[in-house]
């Protein structure tokens, strides 16, 4: 095999998908080296469970091309399902059945063969906090239980290249961290993660890329760095009395932006202390009285907002 | 290639997957069972003194009722029987368990087939239960064991065609509730044949629809195998429709299985 394909765990290459007169992806192009984390991060209804669905051989793209660890997942799905394993919202456990017969199904279906098959189950029944669970239906099972079950199911195999749709969404804060834990243990091993996600701080912490998906199209690609380097960051808004203490602002910080309607500016921060020390000795040797001061954070929305409004002016405010 | 044995080795595991689902949820096979039952006691101690009256010129009584429509009840059953399997392949469907098998390196033909053997067992233990009950409340065959077995051939094979179309239906239907009122015409349709009353008894077009659909040369068929009527040529047209039913069925439900689950 050769070196450079052997590298890269997930290559896409022009993929389109539409439904109907719908289009739901437009021409995707992305990398994925292995052993490496990549987060696809859009809101929903962005493509990123169809996505996931062409990656994992669920359904067909209708143009591009897609290779998972160097197979073409058109011509040889069976090769790239042999390789894969997929945990996600669409994809499920048996409710009428319990946690270990779930799991021992898998490795029945991996062809593990029995003491292995038991082995491996019982590994993962510990591993995963569910040997006391092991023999209750699934059914009774809390959302957390059903995740962790799950995602041991897709283990069962070894799989090389795990796909996560939205591993964590619903999950209370414990059972997210210990999720985030465990995905950071798959990838020490080696194993490329392709994940979805709607919630930006779990891309930044478990990420090494991060693609950002909206209206079919990757809007940005990139480390967690440089792509916060692309996104504007929060800023803090000033609310002033009248329109003479407005003016006198504005010209005091030159990159702020104004709303004369609301006697407002907004002055681009990176929501550090030092850049909210600089405003303030800034209103203080103007002897500018100000009304009121907020910290505005971007969240998801206005990450979007300001990929795909005007990619090119860095200096447009968010909202 | 290892296809061969892995197609068998996961077409077991799947079919070990749809009996213990059957032992976590017997309510469906006692029902599957329990209906024809009913309907058995119903038409043999309820119906059964008029209509075996009507049975022929001689006429006749219960007992000569019960001879006649022991053939209708059993293919009943089997028809019966599509409601639970389309009604599990709904579920394994909907609730994305075939999602998760779609993205495993395993038999493709194994999901689905294990549904169907799966399937085709719960309607001989559901046939053996009606068996049992008509023999007790007096059937008695005229025929011999070669005849039986050539009855019982022609359940299963009946039964697999059955179970087929039922997973072609829980594919193609939308949720689990439509699921299990698309089989409801299988439950109908014995009632428009020879199985519990003679097709000449009905009146032109209806006679004419009773006569040409499947379940009549079925039933003519079990009846000829068990009380020695003459079947002609219906044997070959049963199982003609048997095994037309079957591959319809097979194509249709595989290619609602490899499509795009979400279209």
């Amino acid at each position: 095999m050769n070196t450079s394909t052997s590298r890269i765990a997930i290559k896409v290459d022009g993929l389109r998908k539409s439904f109907g007169a719908q289009v739901v992806l437009d021409g995707i192009d992305l990398e994925v080296a292995e052993g490496t984390v990549f987060a696809l991060l859009g809101p929903n209804g962005a493509g990123k469970t169809t996505m996931v669905r062409i990656l994992s051989t669920l359904i067909s793209g209708d143009g591009g091309e897609v290779r998972i660890a160097g197979h073409d997942v058109a011509r040889e799905p069976d090769a790239v399902r042999a390789v894969i394993g997929v945990t996600g919202q669409f994809s499920a456990v048996d409710g009428l059945f319990t946690g270990e017969e779930n799991l021992r199904l898998m490795a029945d279906l991996r062809h593990l063969g029995k003491s292995a098959g038991r082995k491996r189950v019982d590994e993962l029944l510990e591993r995963f906090d569910l040997v006391d669970a092991a023999g209750k239906p699934v059914a009774t099972y809390s959302g957390g239980m059903r995740r962790r079950l799950d995602l041991a199911m897709t283990l069962i195999g070894d799989p090389r290249i795990i796909f996560l749709d939205e591993p964590t969404a619903g999950l209370d804060p414990r059972s997210r961290r210990a999720m985030w834990q465990t995905i950071g243990e798959l990838v020490a091993d080696g194993v490329t993660i392709f994940l979805t996600t709607q919630y930006l701080e779990e891309a930044d912490r478990l990420a090494h890329r991060i693609g950002v998906l909206d209206g079919g199209r990757l809007v940005a690609e990139g480390t967690p760095n440089e792509l916060k380097r692309l996104i504007p960051g929060g800023h803090i808004q000033l609310s002033f009395a009248g329109a003479a203490e407005l003016d006198r602002a504005a010209r005091a910080f030159g990159g702020a932006s104004r709303d004369d309607e609301a006697l407002t500016l907004q002055i681009p921060s990176d929501g550090g202390v030092g850049s909210l020390r600089a405003v303030l000795d800034r209103l203080e040797t103007g002897a500018i009285e100000v009304d009121e001061l907020s910290f505005q954070t971007p969240d998801l929305d206005d990450v979007f907002l300001s990929l795909t409004a005007a990619p090119d002016d860095r200096k447009v405010t968010v909202r | 290639m290892t296809a061969y044995p892995l197609v068998v080795a996961d077409s077991a595991t799947m079919l070990r997957r749809n009996l213990r689902r059957m032992r976590r949820y017997p309510s469906l096979t006692v029902f599957i069972a329990g209906f024809p039952v009913v309907f058995l006691l119903l038409f043999v101690y309820v119906f059964g003194g008029t209509l075996g009256a009507g049975l022929g010129p001689s006429g006749g009584g219960r007992a000569e009722y019960l001879a006649y429509v022991v053939p209708g009840i059993l293919l009943i059953t089997v028809a019966g029987a599509a409601q639970g399997t389309a009604i599990s392949v709904a579920m394994d469907k909907n609730e994305g368990i075939f999602a998760r098998f779609r993205t495993m390196d395993i038999a493709r033909a194994s999901v689905l087939g294990g549904h169907v053997v799966g399937s085709v067992i719960q309607s001989m233990l559901a046939l053996a239960i009606v068996t049992v009950v008509a023999v007790l409340i007096g059937f008695r065959s005229t025929t011999g064991p070669v005849a039986w077995t050539a009855a019982a051939g022609l359940l299963v094979l009946t039964a697999f065609a059955v179970s087929w179309l039922s997973v072609a239906l829980g594919m193609a239907a939308q949720s689990v509730e439509t699921a299990s009122n698309l089989p409801m015409f299988l439950i109908l349709l014995p009632f428009l044949s020879s199985g519990f009353v003679p097709t000449e008894s009905m009146p032109g077009p209806l006679a004419w629809f009773a006569e040409h659909q499947p379940f009549t040369p079925l039933i003519e068929t079990v009846r000829g195998l068990l009380e020695g009527t003459p079947i002609g040529d219906d044997g070959v047209i049963a199982v003609g429709w048997c095994v037309a039913i079957s591959l319809v069925s097979y194509v249709w439900a595989r290619r609602l299985y490899d499509r795009d689950p979400a279209a």
